[in-house]
């Protein structure tokens, strides 16, 4: 007795210690490091390269503020993140029930491996298979012209919808991982028990399936929300003039204008903002989960 | 309430014959048990009372209503499930409220039937709790007041004391009945366990391979069971296998045992005798047979346990061993390797035809 007692004791922190540093240790170098040094570059006016003249600023930050157009694009980038996790939801879900309650054996695995593919394929191929099918004279406008009696024009390309299908196409498996994973751990017997108290199918998926399924729903959605918001691929990509979003301003100071100070900044403030929402939501997902 | 009428139900599942032509009548406000071993077929019948699976061919109704094709939702039934199947995400009170909020009963109501449901199940003051903070027993407690708050036409319960430890199972078996009893409700108890099913139960239905053994009242199941197997499954048997005399059977070795209850099988037929271990008296081999037993065997103490009040005797007979169980009354204990002499009437024999 006592000596087990002097075992329970001596759990703490210490014996957890080389299982945690590897990670750790990894984390500080290859994302902290790199962080503090885009904060510091936030604060600059100019990039310290090739013995250019630079100091420290505010002046980045304050540009968010004094151009409605950065904070135009950030709603806008909002509302996609929004719309993108909506239709994940609404995509994902249906498939996650019937993967874990429906599908049993070789059906599931073979759906299951359907759902990670886009996982496992490039992303630069995934978003230019799409622009062949979604383009005018594209695979979508013509097989829908062949089965069709009249003419119509499919180009959805360089349009929000193009967007929305990309960026849902991309992060659809997020949801359908999670909800599944949630899905499976409610047992099935919570379902006959319900329909045995007199509830239809659908008044047990609204009581009892979606309330216990909340959890996978709501990280599905944070998995999902977060980069979708700062996603530049997708909208540039497949929504060319009206791709102009959040993520993509970010890239062009990176890549295109090199205002990596603005850039940086630019990033910062998504990321507190981003903060900020899961942090005023967190009470109520609490409680949903 | 109701009571239930199950007719030549039928049910397979692929080349699986789970339930093969099974016909009971479950009498209103009963309380039945179905006893049988795992793959027996007991559980799919229950499924199919409750509607989460239909039958092949036959017929179930409930309170004189054909219901083998009505879902469950529709059949009004109460079901306690094995694990108790209670929401995680709901307090005690809004499980016990499920059934009665989606039949859209006004709030008023539905308070007033879960606190009555709470305190017939005597957890008058843990509505607010969650079901992951209350003990297994309290869970079945949930489970009951659940399944009862609806007031179904039956009560449906897959062996709901099987999680509980032993002590708890019995506390809840007579708690079980109180209740029973107390709102009358006819109950179909499905278990595996042949001392529920004897102490808890009106009648009793053994199932074996997808079909119905032997059904009745525990005692006459207990007393004059119809089959080898019931007399080993419901109990403890000694079975002697031999030729029907008439009035027993011959034994190989020529020995006859009198039988005086059970089948009537014509003589000369294969025919077996069963004998419960407690109706046999064990007499040191020295002593004189009692007159009123007429059959008697000789044989040899193999083994004995002691259990506090009686003792079993494993008393070995030209290579079969028989059991014995005496009441713990004081008198003189055998020994091991003592020859002994066994001995009991006809009426406790019961003759089983092959």
């Amino acid at each position: 007795m006592a000596d087990q007692l002097a075992i329970g004791s001596r759990r703490g922190l210490k014996p957890a210690l080389p299982l945690l540093l590897p990670a750790y240790l990894w984390l500080t170098v290859a994302i902290f490091l790199p962080l503090s040094a885009m904060v510091f570059f936030s604060f600059m006016t100019d990039l310290p390269l090739a013995g250019k003249e630079w100091s420290f600023t505010l002046g980045n930050y304050a540009a968010f503020f004094s151009q409605s157009l950065y904070s135009t694009l950030l709603f806008s980038s909002l509302r996609l993140g929004l719309e993108v996790t909506l239709w994940c939801v609404v995509v994902g879900y249906p498939a996650a029930y019937v993967l874990a309650k429906v599908l049993k054996g070789r059906s599931r695995e073979a759906i299951f491996l359907l759902v990670i593919l886009p996982f496992w394929s490039n992303g630069l191929v995934r978003i230019f298979s799409w622009a062949m099918v979604l383009r005018e004279g594209g695979i979508l406008d013509t097989a829908l012209n062949a089965v069709l009696p009249f003419k119509i024009n499919i180009d959805l390309m360089y349009s929000y919808p193009a967007v929305i299908i990309g960026l849902v196409h991309s992060y659809v498996p997020y949801m359908v991982l999670t909800c599944y994973l949630t899905l499976q751990a409610i047992d099935d017997s919570l379902i006959e028990a319900g329909r045995s108290l007199g509830a239809s199918r659908r008044q047990v998926l609204w009581r009892v399936i979606i309330p216990l399924s909340m959890p996978g729903l709501i990280a599905g959605a944070a998995l999902i929300f977060v980069p979708v918001v700062g996603s530049f691929m997708e909208p540039r990509i497949l929504g060319g003039r009206t791709g102009t979003f959040y993520g993509t301003i970010i890239e062009d100071q990176f890549v295109a204008v090199f205002n990596w100070p603005l850039g940086a900044a630019l990033s910062f403030i998504l990321l507190a903002v981003v903060l900020i929402i899961l942090a005023l939501a967190a009470p109520v997902l609490r409680r949903a989960a | 309430m109701a009571g239930v009428q199950v007719a030549n139900v039928s049910r397979s599942f692929g080349a699986h014959k789970a339930l093969d032509d099974v016909s009971i009548d479950f009498a209103d406000g009963g309380f039945y048990a179905l006893l049988g071993p795992s793959g027996s077929g007991k559980t799919t019948l229950l499924r199919q009372i409750a509607g989460f699976d239909f039958p092949d061919s036959g017929r179930i109704a409930i309170g004189g209503e054909s219901v083998e094709r009505v879902p469950v939702e529709k059949r009004r039934i109460g079901m306690v499930f094995q694990n108790y199947a209670l929401f995680p995400n709901m307090s005690v009170a809004d499980n016990i409220a499920f059934g009665l909020s989606v039949r859209g009963e006004p709030k008023a109501t539905i308070a007033a039937e879960v606190q009555r449901a709470l305190d017939l199940v005597q957890l008058g003051k843990l509505g607010g709790r969650k079901p992951h903070q209350l003990s297994g027993g309290q869970r079945q407690r949930v489970a009951l007041a659940r399944a009862i708050v609806t007031k179904p036409r039956v009560l449906l319960l897959d062996e709901p004391l099987g999680a509980l430890d032993k002590a708890l199972r019995v506390d809840m078996q007579i708690e079980l009945k109180r209740i029973q009893r107390e709102i009358g409700i006819t109950t179909i108890f499905v278990t595996h366990d042949q001392e529920e099913a004897l102490t808890m139960s009106d009648r009793i239905g053994i199932l074996r391979d997808g079909r119905l053994v032997q059904e009745g009242p525990p005692e006459e199941i207990y007393d004059r069971p119809q089959s080898e197997f019931a007399a080993t499954f419901l109990g403890d048997a000694n079975i002697f296998h031999g030729n029907a005399t008439g009035s027993g059977i011959r034994l190989p070795d020529g020995t006859t045992i009198a039988a005086s209850t059970g089948a009537s099988v014509p003589a000369g037929a294969k025919a077996s005798c069963a004998v419960r271990p407690e109706r046999i008296r064990i007499s040191p081999g020295a002593a004189k047979p009692d007159p009123a037993n007429v059959n008697t065997l000789t044989g040899q103490v193999s083994k004995r346990i002691f259990a506090g009040n009686n003792s079993t005797y494993f008393v070995d007979r030209f290579g079969q061993t028989l059991k014995v169980i005496v009441q713990n009354t004081g008198a003189e204990r055998l020994a091991e390797g003592q020859p002994v002499v066994l001995s009991w009437s006809p009426d406790s024999t019961v003759l089983i035809a092959a």
